[in-house]
């Protein structure tokens, strides 16, 4: 039977979401107790693997590897939850949706460069015309929003994932707390 | 034609990054390089907002430190105003930095690089990290949860919030302290010099079962750049800019930094999000230099507070010059813990620091300012254009792990030929590599404003496309 599997990740976001997480301070030891760690920044598996129990997927869906990658975790987790205000609503990475990509990159890399003759482009990631939140790409199941959600709110939703609820999240958190 | 080998995604930092590493036809590293593989653009979409918005915007820049965006955002944006605070809001200003180092470096040091340290870089992925540690060392981990959260107290007494305070503005801070969360601060001090002043302890005692790491983890000259105040003593939130040389001697000090664009030039390459900052002066790439624990700690003359400066002065010892190995930040990094609480505790004793007088008020009265503060990770610039009407028309950060790009990538090359050998491709080997990224302790979301993260495949191939060795990291 094993232990509850539960991986946590971020696409284009900023962490802020995992620090509210780790927020919870000593409640941390206790969760670590009941669950296995499967996937995530703070370990070193590097391949997001079967049978998740639930996922915490911070960020926008920003780049085709974002796309992949989230379509990968909904066909791997049981229960996906919208991390925070950029995976629910694309928040901030979302600000960059009416500039055309190449003049984010103009800016950043001819504008704001001294030596440039070259342009990222080879073996990285190119980024979609537009950062989206998750649920455009896959169905999720729970939406915790929040920049970031407070970290007591976060460990409301893991405890209730964890006796097997779904949490009620009405009146706990909302968009920009 | 070259072989590759890809790691990726780099785990137990913040952001997302990738290695690949180029051998030739005797499987000897030719070359190596450290990529980061995502891309925001704050640096345009902040065109048009109201400059007063720009504090809070840039901490989504980083959730790890977003109190040092918003605090060179907001030294920026007093250059706009043409003010110049008043004295608590600086000291309260300082306050705030103070406890998110703590916060930072305590993340950095038992959540992210304590696996390696403590359970061994070669130890089995399924328990090389934080839970492993909780399982090996559990007076230890919890330490490092209560020191991350004193600090975090600090930054959410004075902010409201542990992560994205809205409290830092254009011409101060937003809210004065007040006397019972003052108390509060004080009374957690004690805790807090306890737990540092052990790990210390434990970690020098540890250091000698680290020399292969301190001798190839990014151990090679280098520049150095770091703030120090107006007498040459380490300084992380005012100051200005010092630069070495890898045998210690200063080559530019004293640098405002509003002129930093004098000595800092930025490089783009094509394989990753992230551009190379370099000394100008020197050109690209010899004009590498490196930001963060070690050169602040390399580029001062000392510390103000006595328990750092006595740990300071040790530390200098190791080496003849300024201190090379980039594996030291971890040592360099607990012992700005300990300054930041001696910081910490002079500033709460300070009356001044509950004084109301925490803003100065204006109008645009420039249309150009620089903002710089030192992050945990390094020296960190925001540089921001207005209309008159005070519209954003154009920034430019130069975000601290950036600073470090070249280094890294050095530092890669370095650990990859000394660990590389023959068409085995180990777990451990590979594990090293990322370890001497984790040294740097980077957030690439700030370097490249932007973040991410993917999984791992090592593919060995010949030059047919044969392929030889496969590693598929779980």
């Amino acid at each position: 039977m094993g232990k509850i599997k539960f991986a946590t990740i971020w696409l284009d976001g900023c962490s802020g979401c995992h620090m509210s997480l780790l927020d919870i301070d000593e409640r941390l030891l206790d969760v670590f107790s009941k669950i296995e760690l499967v996937y995530g920044p703070f370990v070193d598996f590097k391949r997001f693997p079967s049978g998740v129990d639930f996922a915490f997927v911070e960020g926008a869906v920003s780049n085709d590897e974002d796309e992949e990658k989230i379509l990968e975790i909904r066909d791997k987790t049981k229960v996906l939850v919208s991390f925070g205000d950029c995976a629910v609503t694309s928040n901030v990475p979302g600000m960059r949706n009416h500039y055309k990509i190449k003049d984010l990159m103009q800016r950043a890399y001819d504008d704001n460069a001294d030596i440039k003759e070259k342009t990222p482009k080879t073996g990285i990631p190119h980024l979609i015309s537009h950062a989206r939140p998750i649920h455009e790409f896959v169905t999720v199941d729970v939406f915790l929003p929040g920049c970031p959600p407070p970290a007591d709110v976060i460990h409301y939703v893991i405890s209730e994932l964890i006796d097997g609820r779904l949490p009620d999240l009405t009146g706990k958190t909302r968009f920009g707390q | 034609m070259p072989k590759e080998l890809v790691i990726e995604p780099v785990t137990r930092i913040e952001g997302h990054g990738k290695v690949t590493i180029f051998l030739d036809d005797n499987n000897d590293v030719k070359d190596a390089r450290f990529a980061v593989t995502q891309f925001r653009g704050f640096e345009k979409f902040v065109e048009g907002r109201p400059f007063t918005e720009m504090p809070s915007i840039v901490e989504r820049i980083c959730g790890i430190c977003p109190v040092s965006h918003s605090l060179a955002a907001s030294k920026a944006c007093d250059a706009i105003l043409g003010v110049r605070i008043p004295n608590p809001a600086i000291k309260i200003r300082r306050l705030l930095n103070c406890g998110e180092f703590i916060q930072s470096h305590a993340l950095s040091f038992f959540h992210l690089s304590s696996p390696d340290l403590l359970l061994g870089f070669d130890r089995n992925p399924n328990e090389r990290n934080i839970v492993g540690v909780i399982k090996a060392n559990p007076e230890l981990a919890k330490s490092g949860i209560r020191l991350r959260q004193i600090g975090g107290h600090i930054v959410e007494w004075l902010g409201k919030k542990r992560v994205h305070p809205a409290w830092v503005v254009p011409g101060g801070v937003n809210e004065p302290l007040s006397v019972e969360h003052r108390d509060m601060m004080l009374r957690e001090i004690p805790e807090a010099l306890e737990i540092i002043q052990t790990t210390l302890r434990f970690f020098k005692g540890m250091i000698e079962d680290f020399r292969g790491e301190i001798r190839t983890f990014g151990n090679f000259p280098s520049m150095f750049l770091g703030l120090v105040d107006v007498n040459g003593n380490w300084e992380i939130t005012d100051g200005n800019l010092r630069f070495i040389d890898s045998r210690g001697h200063i080559v530019a000090d004293m640098v405002e930094p509003s002129r930093y664009k004098e000595f800092i030039g930025e490089a783009v390459e094509e394989f990753s999000y992230l551009k190379s900052p370099y000394y100008k002066p020197s050109g690209y790439p010899d004009g590498m230099y490196r930001v963060g624990p070690i050169a602040r700690l390399n580029v001062c003359d000392g510390f103000r507070t006595p328990l750092a400066n006595r740990e300071w002065a040790e530390f200098r010892d190791l080496e003849r010059g300024p201190v090379l190995s980039s594996f030291h930040n971890h040592y360099a990094r607990l012992i700005e813990i300990l300054a930041v609480i001696e910081l910490e505790e002079e500033l709460l004793n300070d009356p001044e620091i509950l004084d109301p007088h925490i803003r100065a008020h204006a109008s645009v009265n420039e249309i150009e300012g620089v903002g710089c503060v030192e992050a945990p990770r390094g020296t960190l610039f925001h540089h921001y254009k207005v209309t008159r009407d005070g519209l954003m028309q154009w920034a430019n950060l130069i975000v601290a792990t950036g600073n470090n790009n070249l280094a890294i990538n050095q530092s890669v090359l370095q650990v990859a030929q000394h660990y590389i050998k023959g068409t085995e491709i180990t777990e451990p080997m590979t594990n090293r590599i990322e370890a001497v990224i984790r040294a740097y302790d980077p957030c690439l979301s700030c370097s490249t404003h932007a973040m991410g993260q993917m999984p791992l495949v090592i593919t060995l191939m010949d030059s047919k496309g044969n392929v030889l060795n496969k590693v598929i990291r779980d």
